[in-house]
C-alpha cells in the first residue's frame, strides 16, 4: 500500500489552516474539475484532490492522519499502526462526499470502515432522492470513448472494458473488470452521450440500476472535418477546374459522389451537399471547401503556359491592395 | 490458433442528447436530485424545457448532463446557483471557440519565409 502526502497533493504545509486547505482546495478543484478542465489528467487529479481535500477539512481525520507520523514519504509502502485511529471519534462514517469508489487503498484502509467494523455502504451518502427507507437507484457510470467519423455514418459496435467497484465481505472496495459490446448508435455527433441502461452500479435495496454514460469523442480523420453534424473536406482543385467549371470525384464517409464545380469558382469557395453530413434526425450537410491547386512550373512547357498566361491575361491580384 | 471468439451480446444504447420528452421524474432519478432543485434550475435559466402543457414539464435529454454538471460544481466548488449558470454559460463559450480555434489552426498553412 502507498503511503499518500496528502499535504503535498494540495501544495500546501503541515502547519496550514483550514482555511487555507480550503482555499487550496478550491483553487485546485477549479483547475483540475472535469467538467470545467480540459487538462488531459483532469479526472485523475481531481480525485486525488478531492481524497487530500476529504481528508484534511475534517480536523478528526486530520488529526489521525497526522498522528501516523511526519516521516512518510509520497509512494512509500505503508502499513498502518495496528490501533492507529483508537481514540479518534469521526462522525459519521468513513466517506462524506465525492465518489467512494474512486478513493485510494490508502484512503480506504485508513477511513474506509466504521468504528467496530461495521461497513459505511458507498452508496449511503449521497442519496438526495426522496427514498424513505434504505432504497436507492445504483451509481450511474461515466466513460469515454473514441470512434471514427464513418463508425457514425454506418453504425457499429465496440468492446468496452469497464471497471465495477464492487464491496468485498471485509467492506473494502475492489475494482473488478468487465467487458461489455455496445452498439454505436448511427448519427452519434462529437460531445454526445450514450446512455446504456442499467449498465451502470446495482441498485441497492431493491433498487434501480444505474446506467452507463459514455461519451463519444471521434478521432481525428485524415480527411474531413466535423461540426456538429455537418461535415467538411478541403477539396483541390485545378485552376482551370475552378475557372471554367467541371465534374470531379469526390470522396465522403458515405462513399464516392461526382461533383459538379460551376464556373467561376475561387479559393475558399463552399460547396454544400445537402443531407450528406452526420446522418442523424436532422442530418447534417457535407461541404466541400475549394482549394486551388497550382501545378508546379517545373517543365519547359508549364512554364510556357504561365507565361503565355501573364501576356495574354490583364491580372492584378494586388488590386485590393492599392499598388 | 485460431480459437474463433465467442462474441458477447450487443448493448443497445440511445443518445442521451436526442432523447425528447425526458419528465421531471426521470431527470430526478437519473441526476438523483429533488424536483424542487430541478425547478430552481430552470428559474434561474441552466435548464429550458421544451414547449409542453402546462404544468408537465418535459426536457431534452441534454438536460441531464447540465443538470449533473451543476450538481457537481455545487458540491465540489462551493458556488451557488448564479456562479453554476455563469460558469456553464462561460464553459459554453470556452467550448465554442475551442471548436473554432481547432478548426483555425487544422486549417492553417505552413507560412512560407
Amino acid at each position: 500500500m502507498e503511503y499518500k502526502d496528502y499535504y503535498k497533493i494540495l501544495g500546501v504545509g503541515k502547519d496550514a489552516t483550514q482555511d487555507e486547505i480550503k482555499k487550496a482546495y478550491r483553487k485546485l478543484a477549479r483547475k483540475y474539475h472535469p467538467d470545467v478542465s480540459k487538462e488531459p489528467d483532469a479526472d485523475r487529479r481531481f480525485k486525488e484532490i478531492g481524497e487530500a481535500y476529504e481528508v484534511l477539512k475534517d480536523p478528526e481525520k486530520r488529526a489521525a492522519y497526522d498522528q501516523l507520523g511526519p516521516n512518510w514519504q509520497a509512494g512509500q509502502d505503508f502499513r498502518p499502526p495496528p490501533d492507529w485511529d483508537a481514540g479518534f471519534e469521526f462522525s459519521g462514517g468513513g466517506f462524506t462526499a465525492g465518489d467512494a469508489a474512486d478513493y485510494s487503498d490508502f484512503f480506504e484502509l485508513l477511513f474506509g470502515r466504521r468504528k467496530g467494523g461495521r461497513y459505511q455502504d458507498p452508496g449511503g451518502y449521497q442519496r438526495a432522492g426522496s427514498y424513505t427507507t434504505f432504497k436507492a437507484r445504483g451509481e450511474d457510470h461515466r466513460a469515454r470513448i473514441l470512434i471514427d467519423l464513418e463508425d457514425s455514418y454506418r453504425g457499429a459496435t465496440r468492446e468496452i472494458i469497464l471497471k465495477k467497484p464492487v464491496v468485498t465481505p471485509e467492506g473494502h472496495v475492489r475494482t473488478e473488470e468487465r467487458t461489455i459490446r455496445v452498439r454505436i448508435p448511427r448519427g452519434i455527433k462529437p460531445g454526445q452521450h450514450i446512455r446504456l441502461k442499467g449498465q451502470g452500479s446495482p441498485g441497492i435495496g431493491g433498487g434501480p440500476a444505474g446506467d452507463l454514460l459514455l461519451e463519444v469523442e471521434f478521432n481525428p480523420h485524415r480527411l474531413y472535418r466535423v461540426e456538429g453534424a455537418d461535415v467538411y473536406l478541403d477539396l483541390p482543385v485545378a485552376p482551370w477546374e475552378a475557372a471554367l467549371g467541371a465534374t470531379v470525384k469526390v470522396p465522403t464517409p458515405a462513399g464516392q459522389v461526382d461533383l459538379k464545380i460551376p464556373p467561376g469558382s475561387y479559393q475558399g469557395r463552399k460547396l454544400r451537399l445537402r443531407g450528406r453530413g452526420i446522418p442523424s434526425r436532422k442530418p447534417g450537410d457535407f461541404y466541400v471547401v475549394l482549394q486551388i491547386a497550382l501545378p508546379p512550373a517545373d517543365t519547359e512547357k508549364a512554364k510556357e503556359v504561365y507565361r503565355k498566361m501573364a501576356e495574354e491575361l490583364p491580372f492584378n491580384p494586388r488590386e485590393g491592395l492599392g499598388v | 490458433m485460431d480459437v474463433k471468439k465467442e462474441l458477447l451480446p450487443v448493448v443497445e444504447g440511445i443518445i442521451l442528447e436526442e432523447q425528447e420528452g425526458v419528465t421531471l421524474g426521470d431527470l430526478c432519478r437519473m441526476c438523483s436530485v429533488h424536483a424542487d432543485y430541478v425547478l430552481d434550475l430552470v428559474e434561474e435559466g441552466i435548464l429550458e424545457p421544451l414547449e409542453g402543457r402546462a404544468g408537465m414539464y418535459r426536457f431534452q435529454g441534454d438536460c441531464v448532463i447540465r443538470t449533473r454538471k451543476a450538481v457537481a460544481l455545487q458540491r465540489d466548488m462551493g458556488v451557488n446557483l448564479p456562479g453554476v449558470a455563469l460558469a456553464l454559460q462561460l464553459l459554453d463559450e470556452i467550448e465554442t471557440l475551442r471548436e473554432r480555434l481547432r478548426r483555425l489552426e487544422d486549417r492553417q498553412e505552413p507560412v512560407l519565409p
